[in-house]
């Protein structure tokens, strides 16, 4: 044994005991323990291997920053690949594995990948697609055995059996982080009565006070804060909550943890919930988290942080080791070493330093340790964990000048000094600035107003300096109860620090691979590589090399890679820079970040008056954007196909209704609607009257057709206009924008009303009939309501209006009612056509019909097509400027070469595909073709396979043949191109 | 996210909002026919660092075309007013 559990301390409770799996043995725990301490009390060494090399890996850290112990955590639906077992709290049942490795962590097969390690060098992606295997196939070869080495946990397919909210939250303050400055900053505020939002990502208060001895004076300090914290009702408190982004506007995100700290979530619970937070203010007390050191096999298990080892000691009485090696390049793991000594570890103090610090080295002294003043480890040895350290004299770069000597040990706590955790403070862009005597980023004063870095974030010198400036972040009223500053060991880091973090032999390399990213298995000899290779921005060396850009971000590997590339470059840390952090802080389940936004509820449903009916008349429904559609109605037995031919048929030979609710409506009034549509029409508006109906089609603003639709004169002042289904909002938004900036002069209102009106089509040659039946006292004869002419229209005391025109071709009304009363109307209709056979139909024969026709839809309008294009040219006014007019005469859009509209008759028993070129019947097809196809039917009219398409000069080309090519299936075809207008084409029957 | 004062709702989130682009490009008269104003007004636009004076439509709230002043570096809104207000 060499870890092991103390007989008392820490901070965890001795009177339950928890039973936790890892690998599939058993291992103990008590509640206040994470994961990673547990694994350490019971001596577990190796917890992962390595991403690229499968070396063998333990725990290094105690918090968020741990590069190297992720587990597989649960299996299953709720497994959750890469969890950092020093962030996860032990419970009952609790279920890991070790990750990336086959068959075991003890023996990892795959770990011959770390023979192949200069194959693996920096930028071996890059090198292998480009280089000289490029095109060989070798990459193809070897993608699958790499892919399946080299890579961490492993997701689960199945859906996510848990469920998670998103909340929102307002507050004067939000406090990010709830160690001594956050809480001093909390209760500074809260007692002056703003509302505060309090938010910790550990399931205890207190931050770096928790690892600080248990029972000293800062537990009294800290129980006084959280208990005066909770009496605040003005003070919400968030632990598990981890704020991962910082955005504009003072808006962050954070993620609460409800359920992950037991084995499954409680039924009608939550799992997490994704807070979205506006604060006014934002005070940021995130900490610093300690530097790795880079020396040969700095990844060894039994390599830690000193911070890791003495949180592990006082926070869950776990000694990490019995002959423990501290190398630090600065005061803070002094505290460490001490408090090791004193618990009865053997501890050998290494200090890269000339001049080691009097006070603290005397304490060492004292508590049974030993400081060697200018020594560095230049290896860890050992196989599988750590055995001993090479320890040898160093100078002041950290170079070995003298002979090293091995010294027992089973752990190494190394500290590179402290880097304050800025990541939110980078997501608003600001770049943070270089302290020299701390030797670290920090984020600059009051460069965000809103957003308060405090205590150690900015590398406060003393816990003194970290209350009081958290406190003064907070408020300037608060009282602060005193802290008697009798915790020497906590404030030392910024003191004294040299700059070395690369300990290295005689001859300036390091003694076997040194990692500066672990979880990336990236090492020192990655960054050189790197440089020979000609990187000098940090930016390029960090995607080249891959360093920080493993889940933990380069947590710690960021300032030893930085201070490489310094040293290479012959430049400052502050001159190369640090690269920006993103969003988010710790990995963040994307089931909270979706929350109810997923499945059919990721966009909302539109569903028509008239639905209802559809669903319970047996249509099977389609979705058109956000609308839920009737497609068609099958007679028993029937398929799409069957049953759209019949329906159209029908159609053709005796009535039928659609639903045409979909369409965009918008009520457009005042005195100058007439000038306004003008505008915005191609054709010309200001004769018509009221009680008529016009067809209009708009352009874009560069000429190109955007819409077309009727539009109905109800009064004077008041018109109705329709859109296309698809450009409701489109069309609606640009009349907005042209009223309200460009056209300020017209006194026109527009105002949707799609959803408060109900409209059906009936249509067919006994569609008077069937209305005429429907509303008694209306008469709409031919001469009493012709085409393009509208009625209003009572039935059951609803009042409606009847518009006459036509879609399918056929003699045809729309009606259109209130949306509440739209279900009532439609099954009247139905009723009293009943006697005139009227059937219902749907999309799909709907297209048919227009397709007969020629009309011009979805498809046709796809955002390219101009007037000529459409064949509609004739139907822009010459003698009033219009939105698009001048720009649609574009040389390449007046272009008489380009597609046009036309019609294709399909040889053959099937239909052509949608997206099909066009092509001579002869010659290459090596090129992109004459044209293309646009939509496609069977013709029951016709009795053969029709299609719209645009063709290369089409007008001049019918009668011809072409060959129609789907290249991505059926083949190729013959067509015959004609007229558009396949059925009817002098419009007899819808004038009838 | 940004946050926009809209003048009729107060302070709302970005995600009501949609975006259109510089409100100091000035679309031609109706009765221009030289293409070269069109062309300009539908397919040039600056792209400035620092202060932008752009388009935002409540199209989520009141339905109003907002002009907003913005600055592209630090996405601070320092005004925001209502297009139909603001004389051009
Ligand atoms: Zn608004």
């Amino acid at each position: 044994m060499s870890a092991r559990r103390l007989p008392e301390g820490g901070r965890i409770d001795r009177s339950a005991l928890l039973q936790l799996t890892f690998d599939g043995r058993s291992i103990e725990a008590y509640p206040g323990d994470t994961l990673a301490s547990a694994l350490l009390a019971a001596d577990e060494a190796i917890i992962a291997r390595s991403f690229k090399y499968h070396r063998p890996r333990g725990i290094v850290a105690a918090g968020v920053e741990e590069p190297n112990a992720l587990v597989q955590l649960r299996s299953g639906a709720r497994t959750e690949p890469n969890t950092r077992a020093t962030t996860l709290e032990a419970y009952s049942g609790l279920n890991a594995t070790g990750q990336n490795a086959w068959p075991s962590l003890k023996f990892d097969l795959q770990s011959v990948n770390r023979h192949l390690s200069p194959f693996f060098g920096a930028g071996f992606y890059y090198k292998t697609f480009m280089g000289p295997f490029k095109g060989t196939g070798f990459w193809m070869t070897c993608e699958k055995f790499i892919r399946k080495a080299a890579g961490m946990g492993k997701g689960d397919h199945s859906p996510d059996p848990d469920s998670y909210q998103t909340s929102n939250a307002f507050c004067d303050l939000l406090v990010i982080g709830a160690g001594p400055a956050g809480l001093a900053a909390a209760l500074a505020a809260g007692e002056n009565g703003d509302r505060i939002l309090l938010i910790e990502q550990d399931h205890e208060l207190g931050g770096s006070l928790l690892s600080n001895p248990v029972g000293g004076q800062s537990d009294t300090w800290l129980a006084e804060m959280r208990a005066r914290l909770t009496a605040l009702d003005n003070v919400k408190i968030l632990t598990r909550t981890t704020v991962f982004g910082a955005y504009d506007s003072d808006v962050y995100g954070a993620v609460e943890r409800l359920w992950d700290h037991v084995e499954t979530v409680p039924p009608h619970q939550h799992r997490q919930i994704f807070w979205q937070i506006r604060a006014k203010r934002a005070v940021m007390a995130t900490g610093a988290i300690e530097r790795h050191l880079a020396f040969g096999h700095n990844d060894l298990p039994g390599v830690m942080l000193a911070s890791g080892v003495r949180s592990y000691l006082n926070r869950y009485a776990v000694l990490a080791g019995r002959s423990i090696v501290v190398m630090t390049n600065n005061d803070s793991a002094y505290g460490a070493a001490i408090e090791l000594a004193q618990a009865g570890a053997s501890v050998t103090l290494a200090d890269l330093r000339r001049t080691p610090p009097d006070g603290l080295s005397k304490r060492l002294d004292a508590a049974g340790g030993t400081v060697l003043a200018g020594h560095g480890v230049l290896c860890a040895l050992g196989r599988k964990r750590v055995s001993g350290a090479q320890i040898a004299p160093l100078d002041e770069r950290g170079q070995s000048c003298g002979a090293a000597r091995k010294v027992d040990c089973d752990v190494i706590a190394v500290s590179g000094g402290w880097s304050p955790v800025l990541n939110l403070w980078s997501h608003r862009q600001k770049k943070p600035v270089f302290d020299e005597s701390a030797w670290c980023f920090k984020p600059s004063a009051d460069a965000l107003p809103t957003l308060t870095p405090v205590g150690s974030a900015v590398a406060a010198g003393t816990l003194q300096n970290t209350i009081a400036d958290g406190a003064k972040a907070g408020a300037v009223k608060g009282v602060m109860p005193d802290l008697a500053s009798d915790n020497p060991d906590a404030d030392h880091w910024v003191r004294d620090i040299s700059p070395v973090w690369r300990i290295t032999g005689a001859n300036g390399k390091t003694t076997g691979k040194a990692f500066v990213d672990m979880q990336h298995d990236v090492a020192v000899s990655d960054i050189e590589l790197a440089h020979r290779e000609g990187y000098v921005s940090v930016e390029h060396l960090k995607r080249y090399t891959t360093t920080g850009m493993a889940t933990d971000q380069g947590k710690l590997s960021n300032m030893p890679a930085l201070a490489r590339m310094a040293e290479l470059l012959g430049s400052s840390i502050p001159e190369v820079g640090t690269t920006t952090f993103r969003p988010p802080f710790t990995p963040t389940t994307v089931g909270a970040l979706a929350a109810n936004d997923a499945g059919h509820h990721f966009a909302p449903t539109r569903r028509s008056a008239l639905h209802d009916w559809h669903v319970e008349n047996g249509a099977k429904i389609m979705q058109a954007g956000l609308w839920l559609r009737p497609w068609y109605y099958p007679d028993s037995g029937e398929d799409l196909d069957a049953a759209y031919r019949r329906e159209a048929s029908h159609v053709r030979d005796h009535v039928g209704m659609v639903d045409v609710s979909t369409l965009g409506k918008i009520q457009v009034q005042g005195p100058d609607v007439a000038e306004f549509l003008n505008r915005i029409y191609v054709n010309g508006w200001k004769t018509l009257q009221v009680g008529r109906i016009r067809y209009g089609l708009m352009l874009r603003e560069d000429g190109i057709v955007l819409d077309d639709g009727a539009t109905a004169r109800l009064g004077e002042h008041e018109y109705f206009m329709t859109t296309t289904t698809a450009n409701a909002a489109k069309v609606l938004a640009l009349a907005e924008q042209l009223l309200q900036t460009e056209w300020r002069d017209l006194k026109v209102h527009v105002t949707s009303v799609t959803d408060q009106w109900a409209a059906m089509a009936v249509a067919g040659p006994n569609a008077r009939d069937v209305l005429a039946s429907a509303f008694e006292t209306v008469d709409l004869s031919a001469e009493a309501l012709p085409n393009n002419h509208f009625v209003k229209a009572i039935i059951d005391g609803i009042q409606c209006r009847i518009h006459r025109m036509s879609f399918s071709g056929e003699l045809a009304y729309e009606v259109y009612a209130p949306a509440k009363f739209g279900y009532h109307l439609w099954a009247q209709i139905m009723a009293h056509g009943a006697t005139y056979d009227i059937r219902p139909y749907g999309m799909e024969s709907m297209g048919t019909l227009r397709i007969e026709k020629g009309h011009v839809a979805g498809p046709e309008l796809d955002g390219r097509t101009t007037l000529h294009d459409i064949g509609l040219e004739g139907m822009a006014s010459s003698k009033k400027p219009f939105v698009g007019s001048v720009l649609r005469n574009r040389p390449r859009l007046a272009d008489k070469t380009r597609p046009t509209l036309v019609g294709l008759e399909i040889q053959g028993d099937t239909g052509a595909k949608s997206g099909s070129i066009l092509y001579d019947m002869t010659g290459s097809t090596d090129n992109h073709g004459l044209g293309w196809v646009s939509s496609t039917t069977y013709s029951p009219a016709l009795g053969k396979y029709i299609a719209l398409g645009f063709l290369a000069e089409g007008r001049e080309r019918h009668g011809q043949q072409v060959r129609v090519i789907d290249f991505l299936g059926t083949g190729t075809q013959t067509a015959t191109v004609t007229s558009p207008h396949f059925f009817d084409p002098k419009g007899v029957r819808q004038n009838g | 996210m940004i946050r926009l004062n809209c003048p009729v709702c107060g302070l709302r989130d970005e995600t009501e909002f949609t975006y259109l682009g510089d409100a100091t490009a000035r679309r031609p008269k109706m009765d221009e026919t030289d293409p070269k104003p069109w062309v300009d007004f539908v397919f040039f636009r600056d792209n400035p660092r620092g202060s932008h004076k752009e388009y935002w439509h409540h199209v989520l709230g009141c339905r109003q075309w907002l002009i907003v002043e913005r600055d592209t570096v630090s996405h601070d809104i320092s005004s925001s007013s209502l297009a139909k207000d603001v004389s051009a």
